[in-house]
């Protein structure tokens, strides 16, 4: 089929659902906004995404390991997720939202890496444990780390959402009793890292864009793509200005916290923390913590939970 | 001896489970069931500060997120004896209303419907005659035009060969007894709720700044008293208006559609006489009086007030060091150093077996409302009556996979309708000049609480001790492990082990059944590991809830 007319047919497909071709455009106008790219590149976006929605969907194969699902729950609030599971990618395992249990599940697994080796996109939620021959967990009588070792370098790209699968996250909490890593400490193998505790979906969504786009995704040294991860909470955070006139929260509840002011002396790690937070905004831009007048805990940093609290003391 | 059968990975659950059953003469005969992974969260507790406490055990879960950040606070609250203010109670309230309204929908459409809904078999359908049957039952009845997009949607998807999450489903199983139409009228609500459940979960985020894993909440109140602007309140309800009428018309008319074909079900997934209810959504800060009511029923629909002080945790099937079970009152976190052995006949899984009494109790959405039944709640009665009136079926057939999926459509129900109450006494007390959203305190050096709460997964307690201004031991006992637990010392087995039994199995290679009752307990494994294994019998003061 022709671009062209592969093109429309996926815009008569948005049009069917009630989609307009403006509607997609304004979608795709908050996703390159949260990708950090200015406005003008909007139309490789809408590219992408049409391209992406092409047939064959490209195929993910989503990995469930030492987690709490709260990224496949973040994933799943972005605003019209159905479209994305069923007309974006082709979710060939995904153990949240999958028909199949027990050994039809198993089988979903291994014919789509067979199928798929070396084109899924596989995306890692959890860490692994290490200790005790990876023994505090496992899936089907196979450690995560069995699990990992077979399944993930058969992929094209692994992302390592949210911080668990990124560096360790809660479970590598001292004292770390399963000795959980993140995937590349695990394993060996590189990952682009996503974190968050949860990882904010419109980076995941921008990093498959970008990625079926073909375009390098730049990385910091913590494997982490600098279109999300460039500058801190605190950079961007909209109570910067509190900060800089020392107008500061000194107790939740009083009257500098009614007004908004700059949570740095509760605690707030926004200044250590890479992360865009104050611009993506989670649940369709509704809001983010700083927002909600709590403090950053700086939940997309390594070791955090060690590192960085307690949360309500002042660094 | 009969057949041996393993169905692990169980998906479409939170976490990583596994259950093993044996069948017999084509019925189960006797499940095991095993939580795969074991984290420590407990363990990492140790020595930190307890107002940190709230944002690590958030992370038991992200489906069932917020609840145990609700029930830390509430325990830390309780040791070092702080009332929150009013605005604080509501808004806890309200998110917490949130979350039951949310988790449910997703449990029904996304993660339990697929156990009663044959998606292929939608593809058979006649539009016309969907767009007739969802006049006759639904609030908000679609036309033909829609019903044949839907169809030609899922067409498309079946044709493209790319079946994804939908590849290798029990798809023309026996057990499957719905009409095409009702298959595609279900399907297309499946789609329905998945934009829904995204826009519901923005209530999370107006009043905690996001969802999953809100961050709001602090020991002493709550920090969004900036968000109690008009607008914002506003934008709340509306959501919430929106996500109610979901509720209402869609949500209660598919499932009393779904269950009138398979009243079976009524009678299959029960055998559990034991349910217990902590209770939740206080009506003041005094917590006297609480929405859904506490309880212990023992057999029947007898209810007793019950006592913290029964609750035990034992071990002894369970990959930890052995020792007595015990309450979760100081406890010492021990499991095992090594691999842990899969074996029925001695340790199967990294959950522990909470007792009530000595007895496996089942908790969650059937223990709640047999238990505000049994109290005369009103609305529950009603609501209650109403079902099992529209489904021609008697009291008894509550006690079953059928009865538990119908009661958390209930309760849904119940929670959703008060929140609007909830919303108004906030606004009048904003009104009113009252904007307090915290109540300053100070850290004790020592101190012992805890929170009996009920989430949307059953009843929920955790336990703090604080020595030196830090966390001495923090233990919880949650509702997964209430109900996903292996046998006790006495070799009694757990309320999802007991259900499991006797429920037929038509083909032991395509176990769709047990999938059916083990969703209806909507499984959240992660949540339910935990370590508490006290070493020291100390009682604490007893207090009768």
């Amino acid at each position: 089929m022709e671009e062209k007319d592969r093109n429309q047919e996926f815009y008569d497909r948005l049009e069917a659902k009630g989609v307009s071709r403006r509607d997609f455009l304004k979608y795709c106008t908050a996703l390159t906004a949260s990708m950090g790219l200015t406005l003008s590149c909007t139309g490789q976006v809408v590219k992408a995404v049409e391209k992406a929605a092409a047939s064959p969907r490209p195929p993910v194969i989503w990995l469930h390991f030492g987690e709490c699902t709260g990224c496949s729950e973040a994933f799943l609030r972005t605003p019209d997720v159905g479209a994305i599971i069923l007309e974006t990618i082709s979710v060939e395992y995904h153990e949240t939202i999958m028909a199949a249990s027990g050994h039809q599940a198993e089988k979903s697994l291994h014919d789509a890496v067979e199928k798929y080796k070396g084109k899924f996109v596989c995306v890692v939620e959890g860490s692994i444990a290490t200790k005790y021959n990876g023994g505090y967990g496992k899936v089907a009588d196979r450690s995560f780390l069995e699990i990992a070792k077979s399944i993930i370098p058969n992929a094209a790209a692994t992302i390592a959402l949210g911080t668990c699968a990124a560096y360790g996250g809660l479970p590598a909490a001292a004292p770390n009793p399963g000795g959980y890593k993140g995937v590349k400490d695990a394993i060996g193998v590189a990952t682009i890292n996503l974190p968050g505790c949860p990882p904010n979906p419109l980076n995941l969504l921008a990093t498959i864009v970008k990625y079926l786009n073909k375009e390098k995704i730049e990385l910091d040294e913590l494997g982490r793509p600098l279109f999300a991860y460039a500058e801190t909470v605190h950079d961007r955070c909209p109570r910067l200005k509190h900060f800089e006139n020392d107008e500061y929260v000194e107790e939740f509840g009083s009257k500098e916290a009614e007004l908004g002011y700059c949570l740095y002396k509760m605690g707030c790690r926004g200044p250590e923390t890479y992360n865009n937070c104050p611009t993506a905004k989670f649940n369709d831009g509704t809001s983010f913590p700083i927002q909600a007048g709590h403090p950053c805990i700086g939940c997309s940093e390594p070791g955090f939970w060690d590192t960085m609290t307690p949360f309500y003391e002042e660094a | 001896m009969g057949k041996r059968i393993i169905i692990d990975p169980i998906t479409r659950i939170e976490g990583h489970l596994r259950i093993e059953v044996e069948i017999e003469n084509g019925k189960v005969k006797d499940a095991w069931c095993s939580g795969q992974m074991f984290r420590g969260i407990e363990m990492m507790l140790t020595g930190r500060d307890p107002r940190d406490a709230h944002h690590f055990v958030q992370r038991s879960c992200g489906v069932c997120t917020y609840v145990h950040a609700l029930s830390s606070v509430r325990a830390v609250e309780d040791a070092c004896n702080i009332t929150i203010p009013d605005n604080a109670r509501l808004i806890r309230n309200l998110i917490h209303g949130a979350q039951f309204q949310h988790d449910h929908l997703v449990h029904f459409y996304h993660l339990h419907a697929l156990d009663w809904v044959d998606i292929v078999s939608a593809l058979d359908a006649d539009p016309v005659k969907t767009a007739k049957l969802s006049e006759n039952v639904s609030g908000m009845p679609q036309k033909s035009e829609y019903f044949r997009e839907i169809q030609d949607k899922l067409k498309t998807f079946v044709s493209s060969g790319q079946l994804g999450p939908f590849n290798n489903g029990y798809w023309g199983h026996s057990a499957y007894l719905l009409p095409p139409e009702a298959n595609l009228m279900a399907a297309s609500h499946y789609i329905e709720a998945l934009k829904l459940q995204a826009k519901a979960a923005r209530m999370h985020a107006v009043f905690g700044g996001k969802n999953p894993h809100p961050q709001f909440l602090v020991v002493g109140g709550v920090t969004s008293v900036k968000d109690l602007s008009a607008d914002r309140i506003h934008e709340f309800g509306e959501i919430w208006k929106e996500t109610t009428d979901f509720i209402d018309k869609i949500y209660i008319p598919d499932l009393l559609a779904i269950a009138s074909f398979y009243k079976d079900w009524g009678a299959i997934g029960g055998n559990n006489d034991a349910f217990l209810a902590y209770g939740d959504f206080a009506n003041d800060t005094a917590e006297n009086e609480k929405l859904m009511p506490a309880g212990f029923i023992r057999k029947g629909l007898e209810v007793e007030n019950i006592n913290p002080d029964m609750i035990t945790e034992d071990v002894t099937r369970a990959w930890y060091e052995k020792g007595k079970a015990r309450h979760p009152f100081a406890g010492e976190t021990r499991p095992i150093q090594g691999e842990p052995v899969y074996d029925t006949d001695k340790s199967y899984s990294w959950l522990k077996a909470p007792r009530y009494d000595g007895l496996a109790a089942e908790v969650g959405p059937l223990a709640r409302v047999l238990v505000a039944y049994a109290h005369g709640n009103a609305d529950v009665q009603a609501a209650v009556n109403g079902v099992l009136k529209k489904l021609s079926i008697g009291k008894e057939a509550l006690f079953s996979t059928l009865g538990r999926t119908a009661a958390r459509a209930i309760e849904t129900q119940v929670i959703g309708n008060a929140m609007g109450d909830w919303l108004e006494t906030l606004k009048s007390n904003i009104a009113s000049g009252d904007k307090k959203t915290y109540q300053a305190w100070e850290m004790p050096k020592t101190g012992k609480g805890f929170g009996l709460n009920d989430v949307p997964r059953g009843a929920l307690g955790h336990w703090i001790e604080i020595e030196d201004s830090k966390i001495k031991n923090y233990q919880y006992v949650v509702p997964s492990t209430w109900n996903f637990g292996p046998a006790d010392a006495k070799g009694n087995k757990g309320p999802v082990e007991r259900s499991l039994i006797g429920t037929p199995v038509a083909d032991a290679s395509k176990p769709l059944e047990i999938l059916r009752t083990v969703h209806s307990y909507d499984p959240c494994i992660a949540c339910a590991v935990h370590v508490v294994d006290p070493e020291s019998n100390e009682t604490y003061k007893v207090q009768v809830v």
